[in-house]
């Protein structure tokens, strides 16, 4: 069931247009956050959302009445809402400030029932800020603040909980558990709306994720079909790529410097692991056009180079190579300028020695520290480390080009 | 302890520290009583009551000292409360009952009165008794007028942003004591009279001006009371307060109305005294806590026993010291002591 539905929302800001016709619908049960760019009106879809701003144009639906409709009181027992500023002047202590959300069931003269101080406690308990409940809440950190306004969204009870950068003041480990708490809160029945800076965390935590961009969403949907590439660096006007997170297996973004001009030169990479991934990322930043391979479909470097659309010849693990895969690697191999070894990588000798030994090599150091691998068969080999890469496989190709080099560098 | 008990015990014993004070501030004066007597004289001017009381004593308890006090009790009461609500409506400081202007529109007012008393209107009576004169008649409806404009000026598309309102009262302020300078070169001898109104003065007290401030309170604080939670609310900022359920802009409206109402009653009574309404909410504050719901109440009776007390210092001079004076005196070097020990930083 649809619990939030924006229809054609437009907001103008002091003659800006913030948010030009945003339709979207919130499902009950659903944790969704809102990302985006600074500025590209997560915080005032979150504001129109919750009543406080009056759009220009269209309307917003909550549980089925016109948001706008409603009285504040009415809104506050259907809506919690977790602002950004969380700063406040003043000494309540942190349980007042908790009780505050009761606010919305209290009459003007009643006193707090028994149900109010339990549900207090309650949320209290389950943000964890009991601990600290008698101090004031101008003494605690910007961390426990953050978790006292949120036990206050849960004091109030609603079926919608709307957060505006939760994380934003958070260290790491508080930000996940922040995120985690909601999600919790998501499977116990809550619906929860969240902008949320880190894209990384909003694809971990969310069941779906809205894109806003310049004042409309660009995309929306699971966070694997939101978090693509091209439509990140579009919406962000940068350059992203995508991967996969190892261990929690969410789509995880990582940004990356725009790209250098493109390079003539084709270089071919042979290596697994951290530092053939990283050997990648350096090989796209500079304008080249890499390839990578022979490597397991599971390597690190398997997914960086999927992430950078890098083209890839796939082996299987723990198999010898077969002829297909070995002819792949040839055609490869013979159209590059270079070939670059990077990485450590079990197996690799038979796939040395099907290179000629006349060709251009170049070894990213660690590689030639790590293993017993003959490199020593080709004629012009240079080492480098990774912060000279592209300098390296420049000189390479350069001295592909005139057939000679006189500075190489003999391997042990 | 729970909000309610402890905002009852706290006004229990201010209620009890206040009735001290007005018996035994009503012992002072130029012939000293032992409060035995004025404590019968008091009680036996209570209806339903009957003590035996000497003829002297009673003149002077109840017909000379006691209006007296018992205005600087009502007038501190309603400042210390209006006080208490615009530091928290302006979750500022250094916001005061006078902040939009209140106190400079009935010093309008009044001194028009003083210097063209053709200006006054008719006093006002009900069933015989008079209960305001012509010019706390003037002086209150300058007041509500003052006020009133300024909330305009500062309203926008139903909107009334707190800030705006901050310096449309002080533009407003200005612009009013330009005019209470004309017209005070204009006063010719009613001059010293218009400054004496200004400076604040309880003097000349009779039941009606305690019958008039004490309407004004009995009508509006309440209100005030009832809306403690919603002030505590508002502390957290407009948007929060809208999102726990408080309706902003009309609680605003109403705080607002009745804490100018209360304040404008007690101005027209007793001129502009100063820094009750700053100072008292803050000492309460740091003792019982921001809890308006405790806050509120416990300013209100501090200020009352404090405006008796300071009456009381400025009655036992001989030449009979305008109040404002003495509380301001007192209260900002006090105010001073309380910022250089960072205790009023923030609200």
């Amino acid at each position: 069931m649809t619990l939030i539905d924006v229809d054609d929302v437009s907001v103008s800001l002091a003659g800006t247009t913030v948010l030009d016709e945003v339709s979207t619908a919130v499902r009950e049960g659903q944790f969704v956050g809102l990302i985006g760019p600074n500025g590209a009106g997560k915080t005032t879809l979150l504001r129109t959302m919750s009543g406080v701003l009056d759009p220009d144009a269209g309307r917003v639906g909550i549980d089925g009445d016109d948001v706008a409709d409603l009285s504040s009181r009415e809104s506050s027992r259907r809506v919690a809402v977790v602002p950004q500023d969380t700063t406040v002047s003043f000494d309540f202590s942190v349980e007042q400030v908790v009780e505050m959300g009761r606010h919305p069931y209290r009459s003007r003269f009643g006193g707090g029932s028994g149900d109010d101080r339990r549900i207090v406690r309650d949320a209290m308990q389950r943000v964890d800020v009991a601990r600290f409940a008698d101090r004031s809440i101008g003494s605690v950190s910007g961390g426990e603040r953050q978790r006292a306004i949120l036990a206050r969204a849960l004091a109030q009870d609603t079926p919608v909980l709307l957060l505006d950068e939760p994380t934003a003041s958070l260290d790491v480990t508080r930000q996940v558990e922040t995120l985690a708490l909601v999600r919790e809160l998501v499977e116990d029945g809550k619906t929860a709306v969240a902008a949320i800076h880190d894209l990384d965390l909003a694809a971990r935590f969310c069941d779906e994720l809205a894109l806003l961009s310049g004042g409309e969403i660009v995309a929306s949907g699971p966070p694997e079909r939101v978090l693509d590439g091209d439509t990140v660096s579009d919406a962000f006007d940068g350059r992203a790529v995508v991967g996969r997170d190892a261990i929690t297996g969410a789509p995880t973004v990582r940004a990356l410097p725009e790209r250098a001009a493109s390079r003539d030169g084709r270089v071919h990479v042979i290596g697994t692991g951290h530092e053939a991934a990283a050997t990648l990322a350096r090989l796209v930043e500079a304008g080249f056009e890499p390839t990578i391979g022979p490597i397991p479909e599971t390597d690190v470097a398997a997914e960086a180079a999927r992430a950078l659309g890098v083209e890839t010849v796939v082996a299987r693990p723990f198999e010898s190579l077969d002829a297909g895969t070995l002819a792949e690697l040839d055609r490869h191999v013979e159209a590059a300028d270079t070939t670059v070894f990077a990485g450590a990588g079990a197996g690799f000798e038979a796939v040395i020695e099907r290179l000629d030994a006349d060709r251009p090599v170049v070894a990213v150091e660690d590689a030639v520290a790590d293993g017993p691998r003959p490199l020593g068969r080709f004629e012009r080999v240079r080492t480098t480390t990774l912060d000279n890469l592209t300098d390296a496989v420049a000189g390479a190709m350069v001295s592909r080009s005139k057939g000679a080099d006189s500075t190489l560098t003999p391997v042990e | 302890m729970r909000t309610g008990t402890r905002a009852t015990a706290w006004s229990a014993a201010l209620t009890g520290a206040l009735v001290a004070a007005v018996v035994g501030c009503t012992t002072v004066g130029a012939v000293s009583l032992d409060s035995v007597a004025v404590a019968k004289a008091i009680l036996d001017a209570l209806p339903m009551l009957s003590f035996q009381v000497e003829a002297t004593t009673r003149t002077i308890v109840v017909d000379l000292r006691l209006p007296r006090i018992l205005l600087a009790a009502v007038v501190g009461f309603a400042l210390g409360a209006a006080g208490t609500v615009m530091q928290g409506f302006f979750r500022n400081p250094m916001a005061d009952p006078s902040i939009i202007g209140v106190s400079t529109g009935a010093a309008v007012g009044a001194v028009a009165v003083i210097a063209v008393p053709a200006l006054a209107p008719p006093s006002l009576a009900v069933a015989g008794f008079t209960v305001a004169s012509g010019l706390q008649l003037a002086a209150f409806t300058t007041a509500l007028i003052t006020a009133f404009g300024v909330y305009l000026i500062a309203t926008e598309g139903g909107r009334t942003p707190v800030a705006t309102l901050l310096l449309a009262g002080v533009a407003v302020q200005t612009f009013l004591g330009a005019v209470i300078s004309y017209l005070m070169l204009h006063a010719g001898r009613s001059l010293e009279r218009a400054v004496y109104w200004m400076m604040g003065h309880l003097h000349a007290s009779s039941y009606d001006q305690v019958a008039f401030a004490g309407l004004s309170i009995a009508v509006g604080f309440p209100v005030l009371l009832a809306f403690a939670s919603d002030l505590n609310v508002l502390l957290l900022g407009e948007e929060d307060a809208h999102h726990l359920g408080v309706p902003v802009e009309r609680t605003k409206a109403i705080l607002l109305a009745v804490s100018t109402l209360v304040t404008a009653a007690a101005v027209a009574v007793s001129g502009v005294i100063g820094f009750v309404g700053l100072i008292v909410p803050h000492v309460m504050r740091l003792i019982v806590g921001p809890d308006h719901r405790i806050l509120l109440p416990t300013s209100a009776l501090a200020g009352a026993v404090f405006l008796v007390l300071t009456d009381t210092v400025a009655r036992a001079r001989v030449e009979q010291m305008p109040v404002g004076i003495v509380t301001a005196a007192l209260g900002a070097p006090f105010f001073l002591f309380l910022l250089r020990r960072r205790e009023v930083t923030e609200l």
